[in-house]
C-alpha cells in the first residue's frame, strides 16, 4: 500500500523546523510504523539525503524509548500499542499521517522526532525508589504481601516512561508517570516507610521541572501504552496531601533540570 | 542527579499552595463549597412553586440572618476567589508547559465536559455577576419598572419574562451543568480519592446530579416564559 | 595458531560449598574512608551494570556509569519476560542450591566453570530477597507469600515472576536503587554516552573513551577500574530478539585491546519467536516458551503445502517434535526444538508466506481444557501475538520459528569475574562464565544480578586493595592514543562516502552468519562464511554511505561504528566454531552428531574454554584454553527419546 508521511524535520534546536511530507510507496501492512519508517530512511539515505532521527531500541513495547504523535494522537491510534508495534494494517492505502515529536516544556527538543525526557529520571532520582542497600533485606517472604496488594503494584509499576502521558494531555503534565511511581510504591509494604516524603519530594520535582498540572481529564491514560490507570494519579494527590501536611520544617531541596548534554562532573 | 548539571541541589521545593497538587486540592475544597451553595441555593428558588410568600419568606429569613449572612457570603466570595486565582495560575502555567503547540491533535479518552472547563468557568463567572447586579444588588433589572427590595418573587418573574434573560440564564446552567458534570467527580481525584469500581459509579452520579441542577434552576425561567409562574 | 599463555581462573581450593566465602575471606578490603578517592566506571545499564552501579555506589566508591540511551532505564534486561531462578525452595519440591547448581552445569552441557555456577546458586536466594525489599511486584499467593512457577523444562517450581514483565521489574528495581545514589552524588550518569575504546596503561584498565551521542563530543574518563556490563552480542546476526541498540562494541574494542573473549560461537537460539515477514523485518519478537506446555508442533507432510492449516487433514500432519521425542514431545530443549524446526523448514515443509515457520498448534488443548483455561494461561501471549500477525490463536494455529536471542560467549573472565586486562572487569551477558553451551530459561536475569549486586562489590575492592592502581591522568600518552584512534575511527568511517546504507551491510553480515553459524553448523560452511565476511568487511571499508556528520545525533554513524565490530566479531564467531570439532549446547556441528541426529560432544578433546587474542587486524586470533574440570556434575550424554 502507498501512504504519505508527513514529518516534523529539525536537525537541532537552534534551528527552525518544518513539516517535510515524503511518500512511501511499499508499505507492506504487517511492517511496525518504525519498520516502515526504517524503509523511508534506507530510501533517504541513498538519495543522499539525512534520514529522520527517531528513538528505538527494543521494539517491542517495553523499553519506552520510542514515541511520536501519529495525526495527533500518541504512540497512534491503537489502544495499548507503542508506535514499535503498531502495523500498519490499522492505516488504509493513500493515508496521510503527521508524524510530530513529544511537544512538552520539559522534553527538550533534541532532533527530528527524538527529545530529552531526563526529567522522568530526575522525578526518580528524587524518591522513586525503597532506600535499602544490598544485602540488608530480610526474606522475601518475611512480610507478607496480597496477591490483590501486588496485582496492583504491578499495575502501576507497569509504565515504561514512554512520555506518551506528557504529550498527550493538554496541559503537559507529569501526573501520571509520577503518580505511577507513588502508587506501586506506596501500595507495598516495602514503600510505606517513604510514602509520605516520597510523594513530596517527587511532586516537588515534577513541580520544578515545569511540567503542567493534572485537570483529571484521562487523556494520559488513553494513550498509556501500559493502560495505567487514572487512580495513581489520586494516589499521588493523597500521599502529597498527606505528606505536607505531616512534613515538619525539613527543608526539602530539588533537582535543577538540566537543559544541555555537556556533561560537568563533580 | 543528572550529570549534566552535577551541582548542588539548589532549587526550593514549591509549597503546597505553589504545587499544582496543592492547587488542585484548593480547587477540589473550594469547588465542593460551591457546589454545597448551589444546591441550597436551588432548594431555596425553588420554592417559588410553592407560592410567592413562601419565596419572599424565605428571601427575608436571609436577609434576617445579618452577620451571619455575611459570614457565609465571605466564605463563598473567597471559595471563589481561590478557585479562580488557582484555575488562572494553573492555566498559566500549562500554556508554558506547551510552548509549542502540535499541528494536529485529537481527543482520546476526555468528554466534552471535561475540556470545556477553561470555557465554562469564565461564563459561568460573568453570569453570576450579572445575576448578582440583577436579583443582589438590583442595579441591573431589564424587564421590571423597577427593582424590589422585598418582593423577590415580583423580580424573577418580571426578570424572566424578558426573553433574553431567560436565555442567557438557561445557557449558563447548561455551562454550570458540564462544569459540575466534570468537577463533582473531579474534585474527589484531585484530594486522593479514586477506586476502580466506585469511580465510575461517582462519574455517573455526578452526571445526574448535573443534571437535575441544571433542571432544577432551568425550571424557573421555562416557568416563567411558559406562564405557570406569573 | 594457539597461544602458550596459561588462564588461570582462581578457583578457591577446598569443596565447592565454600569456595565462596573462602574467597571472600581472603579478599583485601578498602577502609570506608578511601572508598571515596576511587573512581569506577561501569558501562552499561542492564540488571549487571545498573545493580553493580548501585551497589558500588552505596559503599562509598565515587561511579560513573554510562548508556547509551537516554535513560538507564532503557537497557534490554528490560524485555525479559519469563522469570528469574532461585533455589529458595518455598514450594517444598525439593530444589536446593546444589540442585540449581547441577540443573544449569548440566543444562550448559558440560561448558561451564562448576565454582562459578554453584556461586550463582547460592547468591539465587539473597537477589530475591534485596528485589523484593527494593519494591519489585513479583506475583504472590492470596495469602501473601511468593509464587513460583516451573520453566524452561526444570522439575521444581523455582522461577519467580512479576507477570510476563520480569526483567523490566527487576530493572527498575536496580535502576531505582541506581537513580538513589545519582541523588546521593555518588554516582554519575552520563546517558547518550557509548564507549568506543578501552584505556589500557602499564597493562592496566585505567578509562574509557566515550562517544556524547548527541553532541558528537569524544571525552577521556580515567578511573581505577573499568565495569563492562554491556550485554551480549547477538545482533550480529541482523534479526535477533534483542534491542536494536544492543551492540558489541565496548567487548569488542576491549579485545582489541587485550582482553581475551572466550567461546564467541557460543549462541542460543529460542524456538519460539514471531516468524519473519518481509525484506523490512527489524526485529524478532519472543514468545515466551510456557507456550509449549500445551501447543503442538506441526508441519504438513507435504512439501509446499499452500492450503490453509485447517484445511490440512490430521493424516497429513506431521508432529514432527512428537514423532521423533515421543518421551518429550513438544517439550524437548530450546536447542533440539530449534534445530527441528530449521530442518522442516529446509525440507521446504515451512509455512506461511516466507517458509520459515512451523504451526504451533492450541486446538487439541482448547478442545481438551476449554478456551477459559487457554486464555487464563496464555492470554497476554496471545493477545501479543494477535497484536502483530492480526491472526487470531485461539482458531488458528500460531506460526512460531526460532531466533537469536542470547550469547553464552562473551570476555573470558576469572572467579573474580576479572578479564586478563587487569582492572577489567565484565558483568551479566558480555562475559562467558556460568552458562556454557546452552543457558536454560529464568537464569539470565539471575546472573546479571548476581554479578552485579553480590560479586562485583568485594571484588572490585579486592583489586583495588592489593593492586593499588597509581594516579594517572587524562592526560597520559595512552590516554591521548585512544582519544586520537577513536577520532580517526569515526572520520574513517564517515570519509567512505560509498553507495551502501549500513543497514544493508548488517543484513547481508546477518545473513551470512545465521545460514552458517546458526542452528547448525558444517566445516565447509563456516569456512565459506569466514571468506564471506572478510569480503564483506573489505566492501564496508570502501562502500559504505555515512550521511550527515559527527557532530551531532548521527544514528547512522552510531550503527555504523557497531556494525564494523559485528563484522569482525562475526568472523570469530566462525573461527571458534570451526575450530570446536564437537557438537555441545547451542552449537551444533553436522559433522558431530549420534547416530538418532543429537549433538555429541567430545569431552576428550574439547573440554575447555576457547578464549581468543586479538593479535591485529590482519593476523589470525590467538587461541588460549582453559581446561574444564567436572568434581561434582559427572559430563553425560543427553537424551529425549
Amino acid at each position: 500500500m502507498k501512504l504519505k508521511l508527513t514529518i516534523w524535520r529539525q536537525k537541532n534546536p537552534g534551528t527552525k523546523g518544518k513539516f517535510v511530507t515524503y511518500p512511501v510507496n511499499d508499505v507492506n501492512p504487517e511492517m511496525s510504523m518504525l519498520e516502515c519508517l526504517d524503509v523511508l530512511n534506507e530510501s533517504l539515505i541513498e538519495r543522499g539525503e539525512e534520514p529522520v532521527a527517531f528513538e528505538h531500541d527494543c521494539r517491542e513495547g517495553i523499553c519506552g524509548s520510542c514515541g511520536f504523535m501519529i495525526s495527533g494522537v500518541a504512540h497512534g491510534p491503537q489502544p495499548a500499542t507503542t508506535v514499535c508495534q503498531l502495523t500498519m494494517r490499522h492505516f488504509k492505502d493513500g493515508d496521510e499521517l503527521v508524524l510530530e515529536p513529544w511537544r512538552s516544556a520539559s522534553f527538550p527538543f533534541v532532533k527530528d522526532l527524538v527529545v530529552d525526557r531526563r526529567a522522568f529520571d530526575r522525578i526518580i532520582q528524587s524518591g522513586g525508589y525503597v532506600s535499602v542497600s544490598t544485602g540488608n533485606a530480610p526474606d522475601g517472604n518475611d512480610i507478607p504481601v496480597g496477591k490483590e496488594i501486588a496485582d496492583r503494584a504491578m499495575d502501576a509499576a507497569a509504565c515504561i516512561g514512554c512520555g506518551a502521558c506528557v504529550a498527550a494531555c493538554p496541559n503537559g503534565s507529569a501526573a501520571l508517570f509520577t503518580g505511577a511511581k507513588i502508587a506501586h510504591l506506596g501500595i507495598l509494604p516495602q514503600g510505606k516507610p517513604e510514602q509520605d516524603r516520597r510523594a513530596v519530594r517527587m511532586v516537588a520535582q515534577m513541580h520544578t521541572e515545569g511540567f503542567g498540572s493534572c485537570t483529571n481529564i484521562g487523556e494520559c491514560t488513553g494513550v498509556c501504552p501500559k493502560e495505567i490507570p487514572l487512580e495513581v494519579i489520586a494516589r499521588m494527590n493523597r500521599d502529597y496531601l498527606f505528606g505536607a501536611w505531616t512534613e515538619r520544617s525539613e527543608v526539602i531541596n530539588t533537582i535543577a533540570p538540566a537543559t544541555d548534554w555537556n556533561f560537568r562532573e563533580k | 542527579m543528572s550529570a549534566a548539571v552535577a551541582g548542588p541541589h539548589t532549587n526550593r521545593a514549591p509549597s503546597f499552595w505553589q504545587s499544582t497538587n496543592g492547587k488542585k486540592a484548593v480547587m477540589a475544597v473550594t469547588g465542593a463549597i460551591l457546589f454545597l451553595f448551589i444546591i441550597g441555593h436551588l432548594l431555596g428558588n425553588l420554592q417559588i412553586f410553592e407560592s410567592r410568600e413562601r419565596l419572599n419568606t424565605y428571601s427575608h429569613f436571609l436577609k434576617s440572618l445579618g452577620e451571619l449572612l455575611w459570614i457565609v457570603r465571605g466564605v463563598l466570595i473567597l471559595a471563589v476567589v481561590l478557585h479562580i486565582v488557582a484555575t488562572v495560575q494553573l492555566a498559566l502555567r500549562n500554556r508554558k508547559a506547551r510552548p509549542i503547540a502540535y499541528a494536529k491533535k485529537k481527543s482520546v479518552n476526555s468528554s466534552y465536559a471535561d475540556r470545556t472547563m477553561y470555557w465554562s468557568g469564565p461564563i459561568i463567572l460573568a453570569f453570576v455577576i450579572f445575576h448578582l447586579l440583577e436579583f443582589t444588588a438590583g442595579t441591573l433589572h431589564p424587564g421590571a419598572a423597577a427593582f424590589s427590595e422585598h418582593d423577590v418573587y415580583y423580580n424573577v418573574v418580571s426578570g424572566f419574562s424578558v426573553w433574553w434573560v431567560s436565555a442567557w440564564y438557561i445557557f449558563s446552567m447548561i455551562l454550570l451543568g458540564f462544569h459540575l458534570r466534570h468537577g463533582i467527580w473531579s474534585m474527589f481525584q484531585s484530594v486522593g480519592i479514586n477506586h476502580p469500581r466506585h469511580t465510575p459509579l461517582l462519574k455517573q452520579a455526578a452526571l445526574w446530579i448535573a443534571i437535575l441542577i441544571t433542571a432544577g434552576y432551568i425550571s424557573i425561567p421555562v416557568s416563567v416564559l411558559a406562564g405557570w409562574v406569573r | 595458531m594457539t597461544g602458550t599463555m596459561k588462564l588461570d581462573a582462581g578457583i578457591p581450593s577446598g569443596p565447592i560449598e565454600q569456595a565462596w566465602d573462602k574467597a571472600r575471606f581472603d579478599m583485601k578490603l578498602v577502609n570506608p574512608a578511601n572508598k571515596r578517592r576511587h573512581t569506577l566506571l561501569v558501562v552499561g545499564s542492564g540488571l549487571a551494570g545498573a545493580s553493580a552501579s548501585a551497589t558500588l555506589g552505596e559503599l562509598g566508591y565515587n561511579v560513573k556509569c554510562f548508556c547509551f540511551q537516554d535513560s538507564p532505564r532503557r537497557a534490554h534486561s528490560i524485555a525479559a519476560q519469563g522469570g528469574i531462578n532461585a533455589a529458595k525452595n518455598y514450594q517444598n519440591d525439593g530444589d536446593s542450591i546444589y540442585r540449581l547448581f547441577y540443573d544449569t552445569v548440566k543444562g550448559g552441557d558440560f561448558r561451564s566453570r562448576e565454582a562459578n555456577v554453584y556461586r550463582l546458586a547460592q547468591n539465587s536466594v539473597h537477589i530475591i530477597d534485596q528485589c523484593v525489599a527494593q519494591g519489585v511486584p513479583f506475583a504472590r499467593e492470596y495469602g501473601g507469600s511468593l509464587e513460583n512457577r516451573s520453566f524452561g523444562g526444570a522439575q521444581v517450581s523455582r522461577t519467580f515472576y512479576a507477570r510476563g514483565q520480569t526483567g523490566q521489574q527487576l530493572l527498575l528495581g536496580a535502576y531505582q536503587a541506581l537513580e538513589r545514589q545519582v541523588d546521593a552524588g555518588q554516582v554519575t550518569m552520563f546517558p547518550r554516552s557509548e564507549m568506543l575504546d578501552l584505556i589500557v596503561i602499564d597493562g592496566q584498565a585505567r578509562g574509557i573513551v566515550a562517544r556524547n551521542l548527541i553532541t558528537g563530543q569524544l571525552s577521556v574518563h580515567m578511573a581505577d577500574a573499568v565495569i563492562l556490563a554491556t550485554g551480549g552480542y547477538g545482533n550480529v546476526y541482523y534479526l535477533s530478539t534483542n534491542a536494536k541498540g544492543s551492540n558489541a562494541t565496548a567487548i569488542w574494542r576491549a579485545y582489541k585491546r587485550g582482553a581475551l573473549f572466550a567461546n564467541p560461537c557460543f549462541t542460543q537460539i529460542h524456538p519460539t519467536c514471531i516468524p519473519v515477514s518481509g525484506d523490512y523485518q527489524s526485529k524478532l519478537t519472543l514468545m515466551s516458551e510456557s507456550l509449549r506446555n500445551d501447543g503442538r508442533i506441526w508441519v504438513p507432510k507435504k512439501k509446499g503445502d499452500k492450503r490453509r492449516p485447517n484445511e490440512i487433514p490430521e493424516d497429513e500432519r506431521d508432529y514432527y517434535l512428537e514423532r521423533k521425542y515421543p518421551a518429550f514431545g513438544n517439550l524437548v530443549p530450546r536447542d533440539v526444538a530449534s534445530r527441528n524446526a530449521k530442518a522442516v523448514c529446509d525440507e521446504g515443509r515451512g509455512v506461511g508466506e516466507t517458509g520459515l515457520g512451523v504451526y504451533l498448534d492450541f486446538s487439541d488443548a482448547i478442545r481438551r481444557l476449554g478456551e477459559q483455561t487457554i486464555r487464563e494461561r496464555y492470554g497476554n501471549l496471545f493477545d501479543m501475538y494477535q497484536r502483530i500477525t492480526d491472526e487470531d490463536p485461539y482458531k488458528v494455529p500460531m506460526r512460531i520459528y526460532p531466533a537469536i536471542h542470547y550469547t553464552m560467549g562473551g570476555l573470558w573472565v576469572d572467579y573474580q569475574l576479572q578479564s586478563t586486562i587487569p582492572g577489567l572487569f565484565v558483568l551479566g551477558e558480555a562475559n562467558f562464565s556460568d552458562h556454557g553451551a546452552n543457558r536454560l530459561g529464568a537464569s539470565a536475569l539471575m546472573q546479571g544480578l548476581s554479578d552485579g549486586y553480590f560479586i562485583i562489590p568485594y571484588t572490585v575492592g579486592n583489586y583495588l586493595a592489593s593492586a593499588k592502581p597509581a594516579k594517572v591522568t587524562g592526560s597520559h600518552p595512552e590516554a591521548l592514543a585512544a582519544f586520537a584512534a577513536t577520532q580517526q575511527g569515526i572520520a574513517k568511517l564517515l570519509a567512505i562516502k560509498g553507495k551502501r546504507t549500513v543497514d544493508s551491510f548488517h543484513r547481508e553480515l546477518g545473513k551470512i552468519v545465521w545460514d552458517d553459524c546458526g542452528m547448525s553448523r558444517t566445516a565447509a560452511g563456516l569456512k565459506e562464511a569466514i571468506g564471506k565476511i572478510r569480503a564483506l568487511r573489505e566492501e564496508f571499508w570502501q562502500n559504505l554511505n555515512v550521511p550527515g556528520s559527527s557532530d551531532d545525533l548521527n544514528q547512522s554513524l552510531e550503527k555504523a561504528a557497531r556494525v564494523a565490530d559485528f563484522i569482525e566479531l562475526g568472523e570469530l564467531m566462525c573461527i571458534d566454531a570451526l575450530e570446536r570439532n564437537e557438537s555441545c549446547g547451542g552449537h551444533f556441528r553436522e559433522e558431530y552428531q549420534t547416530p538418532e541426529g543429537e549433538a555429541q560432544r567430545d569431552d576428550q578433546h574439547y573440554s575447555y574454554v576457547a578464549a581468543w587474542g586479538y593479535t591485529g587486524s590482519a593476523n589470525p586470533p590467538e587461541l588460549y584454553k582453559e581446561p574444564l574440570e567436572f568434581a561434582y556434575v559427572h559430563p553425560s550424554q543427553r537424551s529425549y527419546k
